[in-house]
């Protein structure tokens, strides 16, 4: 593998993935409002949020403490480092041996930690509430991925996401009834991470139940707008991930400058494809109140584990 | 792995079936829970399908007949009817919350996986791996009988056993013979219509389809 060429794809990667991350969310936005019969804000809205929070003065609480300050630049570099990490454009990136499957959780988890204490710092009820609540959804979707990962590293023998990608995506077509499970597992854990419908609902800060909202309800101008981009930076690469194991085809090797318009168009079609997906299935279902949210995540666990039960009954 | 397409997609539909028994055991309408049964007959009959196109068995044809009738079709039908004429659409109350009775599926099923893999090392057959997925759906339709309370949700619970029952049949020997096959048909719709009487006669008794009330009955 070329060095340069290399580092070249991996730069190539992180800048195209943080431009495009507000876009995967206005079309997210967009679609549901399609469905919802509505004309919608146009895919470009939320550049223009963050162009207009950028341009704001910050305003901060007397007794916020420095955490409160540095979590939003944590925050996003945490969610740049994960979309460094996870094969998007291409596999055997440079970056993809700094981390593996488990260390990527272990990314997210230290982003949810600092948000928590930031939601914690001002001292708001809103804020520790929003934490707490936070934390819970963590703790039981955390597993739940963790096994879903761990059904596609038993299948392809390694937890590196790189080498996950390559052996999936390069074989004659199989298929893996466990991965089917570990799919719907991973969707539902998806949707619970980044604050989606069943769980908690993304368009409102108005509301007693909600969650992320209530986190960062203190924040403002430049430090909001690093926190809602990091928020769509993250929705984007759990994006990723979920192609990068379940439909990698198309994903181009790292220093292959050929297969690079076609990996490029197959992100595109699969990024659209599951914006709309995404937006349908918010549409079909309604919130559900708080305490079910860990029987939904619950949920997630079994089948996660099923899968990989399945996998050692009918796989091996 | 290098199975055959046919018995890849056998084992994708023996890991439908076992999802849906899972959707059951957590289900709480009954209405949904119905219709998670006539899918899971469907499910039964396109294995049964692809069983009997893979094999050259042609009576299992007739057997994938006798289910898309019987258990996706007539069943879930008489199901709906009786649930209009009782008024019942709801079974709140199991009698263990639903992640409890969710991690104790998940026992069952390694259990059962464990229960099938000595048996399976002898099995000559080209799905032989499924008579474990078939004896987890057998325990997991035990288990949503004594998890729930309703009658009517009962049945459906002893209707899903007999589905692993059958896949269990025509995944490790092919088939049963027909005599036995309409003999069994014939018990479950009889045996679904008497059940149909007996909710009338439960309700009519205790005004209440809960069979918690049986256990006070004395003699006076």
């Amino acid at each position: 593998m070329n060095v340069t060429s290399g580092i070249i794809f991996q730069v190539l990667q992180s800048v195209l993935v943080v431009l495009i991350a507000p876009l995967m969310l206005g079309w997210v936005n967009q679609c549901r409002a399609w469905l919802q019969n509505k004309s919608g804000a146009g895919i470009w809205q939320p550049y223009k949020v963050l162009h207009k929070l950028f341009h704001k003065d910050a305003v901060l609480a007397h007794n916020a403490s420095p955490l409160f300050r540095v979590t939003p630049y944590i925050l996003f570099g945490c969610m740049w480092l994960a979309v460094g990490i996870v094969p998007v454009l291409a596999t055997s990136l440079p970056f993809a041996p700094a981390a593996d499957v488990i260390a990527l959780v272990g990314l997210f988890a230290l982003a949810r930690v600092f948000i928590s204490l930031a939601g914690m710092d001002v001292g708001t009820s809103f804020g520790s509430m929003g934490a707490r609540r936070e934390m819970m959804i963590g703790f039981l979707a955390e597993p739940a991925m963790l096994m879903t990962l761990f059904t596609a590293s038993l299948i392809s023998h390694s937890t590196s996401l790189a080498t996950i990608v390559e052996t999936l995506g390069h074989r004659e077509f199989v298929i893996y009834p466990s991965m089917a499970f570990a799919a719907v597992a991973f969707l539902m854990v998806l949707l619970a991470e980044n604050a989606r419908i069943p769980i908690d609902n993304p368009s409102t800060h108005l509301e007693l139940t909600m969650i992320h909202e209530a986190m960062i309800l203190e924040y403002s101008a430049r430090h909001l707008a690093l926190i809602e981009w990091a928020a769509s930076l993250k929705l984007t690469a759990y994006v990723a991930i979920g192609i990068a194991i379940f439909v990698p085809w198309g994903i181009a090797g790292a220093g292959d400058w050929i297969g690079l318009p076609i990996a490029l168009a197959a992100l595109v079609l699969k990024l659209v494809g599951a914006g709309a997906g995404l937006a349908l299935l918010e549409t079909v279902s309604a919130k559900m109140r708080i305490f079910r949210a860990p029987e939904f995540l619950g949920t997630a666990f079994m089948l996660a584990t099923l899968g990989m039960l399945i996998h050692f009954l009918l796989e091996r | 792995m290098d199975l055959p397409f046919h018995a890849q997609l056998i084992n994708l539909f023996a890991a439908l079936l076992l999802l849906l028994a899972f959707a059951m055991l957590t289900q709480r309408r009954i209405l949904s829970l119905i219709n998670l049964f006539a899918a899971q007959g469907f499910v039964l009959v396109l294995s049964t399908l692809v069983v009997a196109y893979s094999t050259h068995q042609s009576h299992l044809y007739y057997s994938a007949m006798l289910t898309l009738v019987l258990k996706v079709l007539l069943l879930p039908w008489i199901m709906h009817r009786l649930i209009r004429a009782l008024n019942v659409r709801w079974d709140v109350e199991t009698l263990i919350n639903m992640p409890a009775t969710m991690l104790i599926g998940i026992v069952l099923v390694i259990f059962a996986f464990n229960l099938a893999t000595p048996i399976t090392q002898f099995a000559g057959t080209i799905n032989k791996s499924t008579l474990g997925i078939a004896t987890a759906c057998i325990l997991l339709a035990f288990l949503m009988m004594i998890t729930r309370r309703k009658a009517v949700s009962q049945v459906i619970g002893f209707l899903a056993m007999e589905n692993g029952l059958f896949f269990a049949a025509t995944s490790a020997t092919y088939g049963m013979p027909m005599v036995v096959e309409l003999g069994i048909a014939l018990d479950v719709l009889v045996g679904t219509l008497i059940f149909g009487v007996f909710f009338f006669h439960i309700r009519e008794t205790f005004e209440s389809l809960d069979i918690h009330h049986l256990e006070k009955l004395k003699e006076r």
